[in-house]
């Protein structure tokens, strides 16, 4: 494991604010270098090839072809400078490379330089620049601080979303051996084991088990988690780190809860136990689907009839932009249902039919404010209506709990803060980065603790919940301030 | 006659670059696909929806207003509104007789100049004050607007300071539509004004003033979100994968 970092933390400071640029602040290596054994199941080479930049020009040039988005972006950027301001690293780290505009440069440079007549003939003009080492080593740094988290493409004229480009560099220094070990270690765990943590299916098996007989104790209810139960009518794919880390495993006893109350026959995959998708932050379609596909088999192979995802944000993401996408079509489940459902919209649907019984005051100990999840906010929907990824987790936080409070207007809903930990980053090597990025939500957290003395903050995804629950001591926060929205309704729910 | 010579046949080259290039880039654009379901949520269910959310964009700029950088948009606002009166304005040296509407713009087109002047300088002292913005500047970037200021400046001095004999020019400006060059004024001013305007249309799709018709391909703005209702698949992906479809490596537990 990495070294502990010394670094300063932010103090926080009367939201909003810009700050100063402090040149080359976030300046150095990046995270670790994945070893070749990691690059290898992921169909990339590694160590470093010999003619990396001719082969990353290549690839460059193939996808411009696959991708509009990235010729799009990297053609009609004004440098009107709308997103200067709106990144959390740069909020947290004043590092001027980390304005989204002068990160998605940091690729924009070379697109110029052999990919326009303008950057071919006046490199100096236009700023382009040949792709050198010193390119290459900041195009590590500086796409490994974006958690694509889209915030800078709410605001930009023409919609620029530096998250696309941060993939698509990641996906050319992958074609050239320089992976991420984070991402890619985790992706071969998938492939191999069949989820993000590894776990292997006796571990799933007996973490199950153990759940079913806390419950019967702790309540007397026989509250069921099956597994690979064939013929079940809904598949649920959560998070792994739903099975074991805190608060992701009250979240987990909720969905089981609402489930049991509701009479619903579901069940686990051992195969697809893993919502999370790591291929979308490395960029690589290739790999994002073969990780979709598992999904598929998995439905297939216990004949569901319906797929819901846990709480988990860019898994969402994936699943609820993509998945129809790279595994589809769904022509085999019940077309009742949207494919695939959130949690939350089955939750939601089943209070509003009175299907759910709560009790509120179970929770009034808490006061509760919400955390929108970049990927859900930005890159996602719930319900039947544009927004409803907002108001749909909020509406099951209040028919749980009595005190619910938002953070200020331009932290919330599509203007969320990341937490800090999206996109690959969250892991100890960047640990530096993720206390400086969840500096704005911090402080916009620091306002409502402040105004409505609230106490838990409530969030839908697995990488939110552990970026936090690691972060806020930093900030003298308690790490076990944020809480599942399911472990707010498995509080509530009187079976 | 040499004069209106070089002009006239700069400006045939101009066009010829101008519209040979803007075609090449939006060609270019349309048929690259956007393989994935990529709109800015929350984004329109329906193509109606999309088509609002662009009009609001094009026309009022609205993500930028929600920016918070209330001067950026309204001198944005101010200098693309400005252009546009004044590009109308300029509509009668190419056309007789001139239309009822087009007469009607003049007086507004006349005085936009003074507004775009000074939005010009608004953009272009932020360029050099606001430290990010500098930051993120290039030559390039401070040069187009020089450009346009020049462009705005001769062309203001045409009306305002040294009168040019717009009857001669406007003899000028038909001739070279219709094959027929008759000489052109020698003003200062406006020999200035139009090799910069020449100039600019060269630039044009070599430059960030793609922005223009990029915006309208941008996927986070023109697609609509219906990705679980309708599958969303590109050409590449379709030959790729779905011939055969491939089965994901199988746990080796
Ligand atoms: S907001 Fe968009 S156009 Fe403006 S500088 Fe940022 S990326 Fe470029
Ligand atoms: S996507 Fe998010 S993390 Fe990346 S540059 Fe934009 S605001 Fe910053």
């Amino acid at each position: 494991m990495a070294a502990k970092v010394e670094f300063q933390v932010p103090a926080l400071r009367p939201y909003p604010y810009v700050p100063d640029l402090v040149p080359d602040s976030m300046k150095g290596k990046g995270p670790f270098v994945a070893k070749p054994d990691f690059q290898t199941p992921l169909g990339f080479p590694g160590p470093l090839v010999d003619n990396w930049q001719e082969v990353a020009i290549e690839k460059m040039g193939e996808m411009l072809k696959k991708y509009r988005s990235l010729r799009v972006y990297l053609d009609v950027c004004v440098r009107c400078g709308a997103c200067t301001d709106k990144c959390h690293y740069f909020l947290g780290t004043r590092d001027p490379k980390n304005m989204p505009v002068a990160r998605q440069d940091l690729l924009r440079q070379v697109y110029r330089r052999y990919f326009t007549l303008a950057g071919k003939f006046f490199p100096k003009l236009v700023g382009a620049k040949d792709l050198t080492k010193d390119v290459l080593d900041d195009w590590y740094n500086y796409f490994h601080q974006c958690s694509q988290c889209r915030r800078c493409s709410v605001f930009c004229p023409y919609g620029i979303d530096t998250a696309d480009i941060s993939m698509a560099a990641r996906e050319i220094m992958d074609s050239i051996g320089l992976g991420q070990k984070y991402c890619n270690e985790i992706i071969g765990k998938v492939y191999k084991i069949g989820n993000n943590l590894g776990l292997p299916e006796p571990a799933l098996r007996n973490t199950l088990e153990g759940l079913e007989e806390d419950i019967q104790t702790d309540i007397g209810v026989p509250v069921r988690f099956p597994i690979d139960e064939e013929g079940a009518d809904i598949l649920l794919v959560t998070p792994s780190a739903d099975f074991f880390a805190e608060p992701h495993i009250d979240g987990l006893i909720g969905y089981a809860k609402v489930f049991h109350q509701a009479g619903m026959s579901w069940t686990l995959s051992s195969y697809a136990s893993e919502a999370g998708n790591f291929g979308m932050f490395i960029g690589s379609y290739e790999n994002m689907r073969q990780i979709s596909l598992r999904i598929r088999k998995a439905a297939l192979d216990l004949k569901v009839k319906r797929i819901v995802f846990g709480e988990c944000g860019h898994a969402w993401r994936v699943a609820y932009s993509f998945l129809n996408t790279l595994a589809g079509p769904f022509d085999f489940l019940d077309p009742k249902y949207p494919v695939p459902q959130h949690i939350c919209e089955v939750t939601l649907d089943l209070i509003k039919r009175g299907a759910l019984k709560l009790d509120k005051t179970a929770n009034d100990h808490r006061r509760i404010t919400f955390h929108d999840s970049c990927n859900v906010a930005r890159g996602s929907r719930m319900g039947d209506k544009p927004g409803g990824q907002f108001f749909i987790p909020r509406e099951v936080i209040k028919a749980s709990c009595n005190f619910f409070y938002d953070m200020p207007a331009d932290t919330i809903h599509d203007q969320t803060f990341c937490c800090g930990g999206g996109g690959g980053l969250l892991t100890d090597d960047l640990i530096e980065l993720r206390v400086k990025g969840a500096l704005p939500r911090i402080e916009a957290l620091k306002h409502v603790v402040d105004t409505h003395s609230v106490t838990n903050m409530a969030s839908i995804c697995a990488i939110c919940k552990s970026q936090f629950t690691k972060v806020l001591p930093y900030y003298g926060f308690k790490m076990d301030m944020i809480v599942s929205v399911h472990q707010l309704v498995s509080t509530a729910i009187v079976l | 006659m040499v004069l209106t010579a070089i002009y006239a046949i700069s400006f045939y080259l101009a066009t010829l670059i101008l519209i040979g290039g803007l075609a090449y880039k939006i060609i270019e654009y349309a048929r690259t696909p956007a393989p994935l379901k990529v709109p800015t949520m929350p984004a329109p269910l329906t193509t109606g929806g999309v088509v609002v959310r662009m009009f609001e964009e094009v026309v009022f700029f609205k993500s930028l207003f929600r920016s918070h950088l209330k001067w950026t948009w309204l001198l944005g606002i101010m200098f693309h509104a400005a252009l546009l009166v004044i590009l109308l304005r300029h509509l009668r040296y190419f056309i007789e007789p001139v239309w009822w509407w087009v007469v009607l713009v003049q007086p507004f087109g006349k005085y936009g100049s003074f507004a775009m002047i000074v939005a010009l300088l608004g953009l272009l002292g932020r360029r050099f004050l606001v430290e990010r913005v500098n930051y993120i500047s290039n030559p390039s970037d401070y040069l187009m607007l020089v450009l346009l200021l020049v462009i705005g400046a001769s062309g203001t001095m045409t009306t305002f300071v040294a009168h040019t004999d717009i009857v001669q020019f406007k003899a000028f400006m038909l001739g070279v539509l219709y094959f027929d060059w008759q000489p052109l004024p020698a003003d200062g001013p406006l020999l200035v004004h139009l090799a910069a305007v020449i100039l600019l249309m060269v630039i044009f799709p070599f430059s960030k003033l793609l922005h223009a018709p990029g915006i309208f391909f941008s996927p986070s703005r023109n697609q609509v979100d219906n990705a679980r209702e309708k599958r969303h698949l590109a050409p590449w992906a379709l030959a790729k994968f779905e011939t055969s479809r491939g089965t994901p490596p199988q746990p080796s537990v």
